[in-house]
């Protein structure tokens, strides 16, 4: 017993507190205040997830229940935190990807009022605990809260800025999208406790393996539909490109680097459950590259910098489910990992562009920006480069990692897919980098005038993430370039076995494939250069235009959903509200008048009539009290 | 002399009595007519006092005697109550002028 293990609950209780005090004193803390409590306490809380990991690297693992949560009948849910490898993992990204957001935000949101300024970081905080719960608890049910927790803050941090009722729709969209993939996890829940009685995790992965498959396809099909809710996937990916109304650190922290990755923690942890069932394997990685490569062919064509962004995000973690269904659960992770790093980066990137452009998000109206935002133009190449998998950034060696994933199962066509989807997002992110970046300023003469380079605090968290999107990678160098590699896999394999059962491919192969990808990319980036270079906005048509609009599913899904459902909703005012209710109230009403005018007349003042009254009654009870009660 | 006897009779009285309370508008009228009543119930408790006295003295020789108590009870609240009714009566009288009590309907107002 370590006494590290005993200071777990400080992990997520640290935010927590964090949350109230800004929340409660928002009106009196000062924004210098404000900042300190909340990145200080996201600060100690990765002071302590930085033992927990020292502490699990050197073997030692834990479940450690804090109380009982619920107990009625057999089910008992205790309120358990497990410290792992792969919870360790999460937590580290979580707090130490946090605390760079969070001080970059100190700066970025300066110009809020004070309390304003107090909520936005209680949110955060708040965010931040509910994603250390998610990712620490020891069952299914610890974890549905802090999924339900973390749903709650990206609802209140995308609508922060709630006078623009536009805001508020995109909140109030997220929320419901997320919603209804919750519905599937809970049902999934439900099936577990029915099924195994317990929702811890070790109990419910040592019992999966002797239940019926059909069980374990339901269980796990369940989970999924929660997955794709919280994680963008199709078919409710469309609330997050919306999500960015919210501020850009939101965007990066919770819409980028951590939350979104929560159903691929949640499927990479249930991965006992996924290895029993192929079809949930099929379903994940056909849904994942689906969106992988749907989103990439949208994000070809938005001219909103965070649209971008958020297209080429749910494309990422398309990639992600891609590696979960092909049984590649470590490396999923070590996507989420770089894609922390990396997306994280490119999102505070925009901020900072969108920062200089005094709130400018149409990157139409940006270009040669290199010149004034000298770090953010580094920073948000390296990002690009990372992102576009340029060989040893870290995106390189786990976007391979994936694809070899699928060469080894081989899977073609997802193989196939999935290389195409590494070229468009090349063209992509280069297409953003250059109409940003390079060219001539193509916006308004006050704006070029305001052009400046964001302040220390915010470049530094900038700074640092560009190291780690360079550096991220090579925790899981592949052991075809370096002997004794992929360290994250060892270093997950108590949670996550190590495949087996398929031929590893030669290492001659895997230089190929990885020479193929790069090659294939490189011809997409030049691409981009040669189409971008010497750009004039002008009106797309044809396919570009079906592109623009997103493939008009957003519209779709109005038609067959939101309208159907209005229309619904206004039969049943109509009926049930004017017919139904309306009825009942206003019958009530008229009983009791109706009732009272008769009744009235026996309140006549006559005394006889009182006593014949009187006389009736005793009558009526005598006779039954002895002719019918017997 | 057999029980049931007392018993009709006690019926009779109680049932002019409640006939002429409901009946009758004169004040006096139904105030006697309350005390016939009354005196129906006792005539009803002195019978069978006497009765379960005649059946139970062989091992309670005070068997049935509480019957008679509550005769007492009654006479005595019964005479209360006359004295507070006729008072009543008599501030009615002065007041209205008559003792019909439909003149009481103002109760209600």
């Amino acid at each position: 017993m370590n006494t590290i293990f005993q200071l777990v609950w400080l992990v997520p209780l640290l935010p927590f507190v964090g949350f109230l005090i800004n929340g409660l004193f928002r009106k009196s803390l000062s924004k210098g205040m404000t900042s300190v409590i909340g990145c200080g306490v996201i600060l100690a809380s990765f002071i302590i997830s930085l033992l927990l990991f020292i502490e699990v690297k050197a073997g030692n693992t834990q479940v450690i229940t804090l109380f009982d949560f619920i107990s009625v009948g057999t089910l008992s849910i205790p309120f358990s935190f497990q410290v792992d490898q792969l919870s360790s993992i999460f937590l580290l990204i979580i707090t130490g990807v946090g605390f760079l957001i969070h001080v970059y935000s100190a700066s970025y949101m300066h110009e809020e009022e004070n309390d304003h300024f107090a909520r936005y970081f209680s949110y955060l905080n708040l965010f931040v605990f509910s994603m250390l719960l998610l990712v620490l608890g020891g069952n299914f049910v610890i974890l549905f809260i802090g999924w339900e927790g973390v749903g709650l803050c990206s609802y209140l941090l995308i609508g922060y800025w709630f006078k623009n009722v536009n805001y508020t729709i995109a909140a109030k969209k997220a929320f419901i999208m997320n919603r209804i993939g919750d519905l599937g996890f809970l049902l999934a829940i439900f099936w577990m406790i029915n099924q195994f009685g317990s929702v811890s995790f070790g109990d419910v992965f040592s019992k999966a393996p002797g239940e019926d498959v059909a069980v374990i396809t339901g269980i796990t099909l369940l989970l999924f539909i929660g997955a794709t809710g919280k994680s963008a996937q199709i078919p409710l990916y469309t609330w997050l490109p919306d999500a960015m109304a919210g501020p850009t650190p939101v965007s990066a922290l919770i819409h980028a680097a951590t939350m979104v990755t929560a159903g691929i923690y949640m499927i990479a942890r249930s991965n006992v459950l996924y290895s029993i069932s192929q079809f949930s394997q099929d379903i994940v990685a056909y849904i994942g590259i689906a969106t992988a490569l749907f989103a990439a062919t949208i994000a070809l064509k938005q001219n909103d910098i965070k649209k971008v962004l958020a297209y080429s995000t749910v494309s990422q973690l398309g990639y992600m489910f891609v590696a979960l269904g092909m049984g590649a659960y470590s490396i999923a992770v070590f996507h989420v990992m770089t894609h922390a790093f990396f997306k994280a980066l490119l999102f505070l990137g925009s901020g900072s562009v969108i920062h200089a452009m005094g709130g400018e998000q149409d990157i139409r109206r940006m270009g040669g920006l290199s010149k004034k935002l000298k770090i953010t133009h580094i920073t948000f190449l390296i990002g690009t480069l990372a992102i576009a998998g340029f060989p040893f950034f870290s995106g390189f060696f786990s976007k391979d990692a994936i694809l070899l994933a699928a060469f080894e199962k081989h899977n073609y066509i997802i193989y196939g897919l999935a290389l195409f989807t590494a070229m468009l997002t090349g063209f992509y992110m280069f297409r953003l980098l250059i109409l940003t970046f390079y060219g001539g300023f193509r916006g308004t003469e006050e704006q070029k005038h305001h052009l400046h380079e964001s302040p220390a605090a915010m470049t530094i968290p900038l700074v640092l993430l560009a190291i780690l999107s360079i550096i991220g990678g090579f925790v899981e160098v592949p052991a075809a370039i370096r002997e004794g590699g992929n360290k994250l896999t060892q270093f997950l394999a108590p949670v996550i076995p190590i495949a087996t059962g398929h031929e590893p491919v030669s290492h001659a192969t895997e230089w190929a494939l990885m020479a193929l990808a790069t090659g294939l990319v490189l011809i997409a980036v030049l691409f981009a250069f040669a189409k971008y270079r010497k750009y004039t906005a002008s009106e797309t048509t044809g396919f570009g235009k079906l592109l623009e609009n997103k493939w008009y599913v957003d519209e779709f899904y109005d038609m067959i959903v939101v309208k159907p459902l209005r229309w619904f909703g206004k039969k049943i005012i109509v009926f049930t509200e004017s017919e139904i209710i309306d009825w009942i109230v206003n019958g009530v009403g008229k009983l009791v008048q109706l009732g009272s005018r008769q009744l009235r007349l026996v309140q006549s003042g006559q005394v006889g009539s009182y006593v014949l009254l009187m006389v009736i009654s005793m009558l009526v009870f005598f006779v039954i009290q002895f002719f019918v009660k017997k | 002399m057999k029980i049931e006897l007392y018993i009709y009779l006690a019926i009779a009285l109680f049932c002019i009595g409640i006939v002429g309370v409901l009946i009758r508008r004169n004040a006096i009228i139904v105030f006697m007519c309350i005390e016939l009543m009354l005196n129906a119930v006792n005539l009803l408790l002195v019978a069978f006092s006497k009765m379960h006295h005649a059946t139970g003295v062989a091992t309670n020789p005070n068997a049935g005697i509480d019957g008679q108590l509550f005769v007492f009870f009654i006479m005595v609240v019964a005479a209360a109550e006359v004295s507070v009714g006729l008072a009543i009566i008599v501030m009615m009288f002065r007041n209205i002028h008559s003792v019909d009590i439909n003149f009481l309907n103002r109760l209600k107002h």
